[in-house]
């Protein structure tokens, strides 16, 4: 992937660039040696690496308006970042900019159980907001892969999802408001513990724009009282047609779990033997997690696997105790940890209709052979977004750029199907240039201008989310007044 | 290329050719707003493009009536989650009510408390901007971030960003048993209390809602459960004991009395006939007994556990000043066009949001074509 050139006149006014920040925050929080910057030259993207020009780490709303109001008058790109945990690339700085860490503001603001709601800093991680409610039984719905580690700040850039959003839904559903800094440094509220806008829903065109739009600093996000119990069941079945065939059946009896998880062959047997779960040898499994009372969820379950009997399984397991339970989740949670122990990987996010997915994962078992690569896949069924798992070797020249062709084809088949190239990683850099396939120039031109109202100078995370080319006039223009 | 849908192209040439403001109007049954202008309507668009039940997914020209989706969704027993209100009737503006409407207006009925508002079950649009260009932005698929959410911003933009003609929905399985728990008599502080014990509660309560002056002039508060038929009656028999520090609470399990009791929450059907403005507030559902306390002459009616709140004041009155300093927001649905001109219909915005809001309509449309005026 390409990055646009470092701006010399912008490397060259680095010493007072650092002089100013240094002004407004503590000594600190302005990293600027090399040894240090190498620190945030990339994110879970590992492909691509450039060190800042500096990194900030503010605790607090001023001090993130400090920064953006100096970054702003001196013409000065800004890369948000939240953990670094993003697998698109979102968080991929250039050598000319300021990456902009919102680690320092981890705080718990308000817990509010009548209303179910919780005000917090951005900086705080995904699992660690739950924890804040546990002691009440309540907790936050989206739940990333990366949760222990991801912050708020991120899950909010790139509108993130999880195993549980077929019944919960996804970062914009559960997120009611934000305190955001504006690239010339204004501070802006919107939203709150209210629901809904009452002019136009800026908070819905905010969550999911990659640190494009603002930094978000403070969110007001809904908790919900945990359900009095889970359990899940685990499918083997001889074929992913035959799996795919028995979500749609769940889906359409009515029964609506909680998550539906899909694992292939291949990451059966990489999961099964990373964590000893116990998985059967089959081509395809499929996890079926439903909640409510024990009494309850034996009405559902019943149903789940009357549906499931008829489709042939080769293997049936309800889970009968919570050890049994997360060992039947253990495999499907490592399953990235797991395949990355045997190879390196290229974890892809496309969206596809669920009735599509027998064609999409013959498609790509073909396209496997014609890339000789293999793929492992495994992905939340109920709502169509997959992850497959291109297997390359990062040490052979050449493996990386086939195993990137191969993936644009993939997502790219998604789109054709009537999906979309990301379900909940976002944009980055990885599927910029990619846009094209699933939006028309007008689309695209649309999302631009919305990006010309927050940030007219284009300085936040400029060279992300849209094809380079198309930005360029813009990237480039007058950098905006002071 | 775009594939080109039906009565699409008109709507651009129309939008392209106009050389005066255009009045965008669906099944004109939620137009609040006061707007001059040549009619454009969207009835061409009407259609239904898709609709996949194992997918859960829906596709729909924007002029397409609710009544014939809602319809077509019920055959496979499925239903737009968030309940669509008609507020033809307590608007006075009888009529067909069109899902593109639905949308411009962020449309949501009483389960919005749980599974979200309009836009959380739109998952895409198409529309033709003020400079005539179809854009479409999301898709047919329940998760999607590729780039920025357009979907949302339109969701709630009454025509002023762009005249819908196609929109996708995730719909959900209908409920296949549902039961209403009624606590009757308690003052709205107390009726709040309660719906927030309710919300708080594993039992997955759908409906919360409070109406001072109910059956027979007694304050109801109503919640409630829907799901399978077991697991309904086990969360009614939780929540009944539950709430036993609000007595007295009974029960309804008759489907007709409950679709009856949610439809009239939904629709606001109890203020249909009643004199005066009618406004609707949005609040954090705690500070609705201090609404109620400011609005000592207002009648009024909670839903969303007391979230939303639809009150009904003496002609121009002005409730944003009598309710000032509360967060949140409030709409004038019904009043004469003088007292919607000098209260304004839609609540203002904050000067950085006004500015944000003002330069987005004049990036969509610039030259101030679609319903200019009507949001601000």
């Amino acid at each position: 992937m390409e990055m646009p050139a470092p701006d010399p006149a912008i490397l060259a006014k680095k010493p007072r660039l650092i002089e100013r920040l240094q002004a407004v925050l503590p000594a600190d929080a302005v990293i600027h040696n090399d040894h240090e910057t190498r620190a945030y030259e990339c994110d879970a993207l590992t492909a691509y690496k450039c060190p800042p020009l500096c990194a900030v780490l503010p605790a607090s709303t001023e001090e993130v308006a400090a920064v953006l109001k100096i970054c702003h008058q001196e013409g000065v790109p800004v890369v948000p970042r939240g953990s670094g945990t993003s697998l698109a690339g979102g968080a991929l700085p250039t050598a000319d900019s300021v990456i902009l860490g919102v680690a320092r503001l981890n705080d718990v603001l308000e817990t509010d159980y009548d209303n179910r709601i919780i005000r917090v800093q951005s900086g705080r991680t995904n699992l660690s907001v739950s924890g804040a409610v546990e002691e009440e039984d309540f907790f936050y719905a989206p739940d990333p892969s990366s949760q222990l580690a991801c912050a708020i700040a991120g899950n909010i850039a790139m509108n993130s999802g999880g195993a549980h959003c077929l019944k919960y839904g996804v970062t914009t559903n559960n997120l009611l408001g934000v305190t955001m800094v504006m690239m010339d440094g204004t501070v802006v509220k919107i939203g709150g513990a209210h629901l809904d806008a009452g002019g136009l829903d800026l908070l819905g065109v905010i969550c999911g724009s990659e640190g494009q739009l603002g930094v978000v600093t403070e969110a007001t996000l809904r908790i919900l009282r945990k359900p009095e119990g889970a359990r899940p069941v685990l499918m083997g079945f001889n074929s992913s047609e035959v799996a795919g065939a028995c979500v749609a059946d769940i889906i359409k009896a009515g029964v609506l779990p909680v998550a539906i998880e899909f694992m292939d062959r291949l990451c059966i047997r990489v999961t099964d033997e990373f964590s000893g779960a116990g998985y059967p040898d089959c081509d395809a499994l499929l996890i079926v997690e439903v909640e409510g009372s024990d009494a309850e969820i034996d009405e559902q379950l019943g149903m789940i696997l009357q549906i499931a009997r008829k489709h042939d399984p080769v293997e049936l397991r309800e889970a009968t105790s919570a050890d049994e339970a997360a060992r039947i989740w253990l495999g499907r949670k490592s399953a990235f940890g797991a395949v990355g122990r045997i190879n390196d990987y290229m974890c892809l996010d496309g969206t596809i209709p669920v009735t599509e997915l027998p064609y999409v994962l013959r498609r790509i078992g073909e396209m496997s052979e014609e890339f000789g690569l293999e793929v492992g896949n495994v992905f939340h069924a109920g709502d169509g977004n997959m992850h497959p798992l291109i297997l390359f070797d990062a040490n052979k020249p050449g493996d990386l750029e086939t195993c990137e062709a191969f993936g644009a084809e993939i997502l790219k088949l998604c789109v054709e199907v009537g999906g979309c190239l990301t379900g909940e990683h976002g944009v980055g850099i990885e599927k910029r240039d990619l846009m094209g396939a699933q939006y028309s120039d007008a689309d695209i031109e649309a999302q631009l201008r919305v990006k010309d109202v927050f940030d007219p100078g284009w300085l936040l995370n400029p060279a992300k989310v849209f094809p380079l080319a198309v930005t360029e006039a813009r990237r480039l223009g007058p950098p905006a007044a002071a | 290329m775009l594939d080109t849908l039906p009565g699409e192209a008109e709507i651009a040439d129309r939008i392209r050719a106009a050389t005066g403001p255009l009045r965008i109007i669906g099944g004109g049954t939620r137009s609040i707003g006061v707007t001059d202008g040549a009619v454009l309507e969207t009835s061409a668009t009407a259609g239904v493009r898709l609709y996949e039940p194992g997918a859960l997914t829906v596709v729909a020209g924007a002029g397409t009536s609710l009544d014939e989706i809602e319809t077509l969704l019920a055959s496979e027993n499925q239903a737009l989650p968030f309940e669509p209100p008609r507020l033809g009737n307590v608007l006075g503006k009888p009529g067909n009510s069109t899902i593109g409407g639905v949308v411009a207006a962020n449309a949501s009925g009483p389960r919005r408390i749980q599974v979200g508002a309009c836009r959380d079950s739109l998952i895409g649009v198409r529309f033709v901007d003020g400079r005539g260009d179809v854009i479409k932005n999301g898709g047919r698929v329940m998760k999607n971030v590729t780039g920025y959410d357009l979907v949302k911003l339109l969701a709630g933009s009454y025509g002023t960003l762009g005249v819908l003609t196609e929109v996708a929905f995730k719909v959900l399985p209908a409920p296949a048993s549902r039961a209403t728990l009624r606590v009757t008599g308690l003052n709205v502080a107390d009726a709040i209390r309660a719906m927030s014990a309710a919300l708080g509660s594993p039992f997955e309560v759908n409906g919360a809602a409070h109406i001072p002056s109910g059956e027979g002039g007694q304050p109801e508060t109503l919640m409630r459960i829907e799901g399978f038929a077991e697991s309904v009656t086990y969360r009614l028999g939780r929540l009944t004991e539950l709430l036993a520090p609000f007595e007295p609470v009974s029960t309804e399990e008759d489907p007709a009395a409950i679709s009856q009791i949610w439809e009239q929450v939904r629709d606001v059907t109890p203020f249909a006939d009643v004199e005066g403005d009618l406004w609707r507030l949005s609040v954090k559902p705690s500070d609705g007994a201090e609404v109620a306390a400011r609005l000592p002459e207002a009648q009024l009616m909670f839903d969303w556990g007391g979230g939303l709140i639809w009150a009904i004041v003496p002609t121009g009155c002005d409730l944003r000043a009598a309710v000032q300093g509360i967060p949140g927001h409030a709409t004038l649905m019904r009043a004469s066009d003088d007292t919607k001109a000098s209260l304004g219909v839609f609540h203002p915005d904050p000067a950085p949001l006004a500015a944000i809001s003002t330069k987005l309509r004049s990036e969509f449309d610039p030259r101030g074509t679609l319903n200019p005026g009507l949001m601000g």
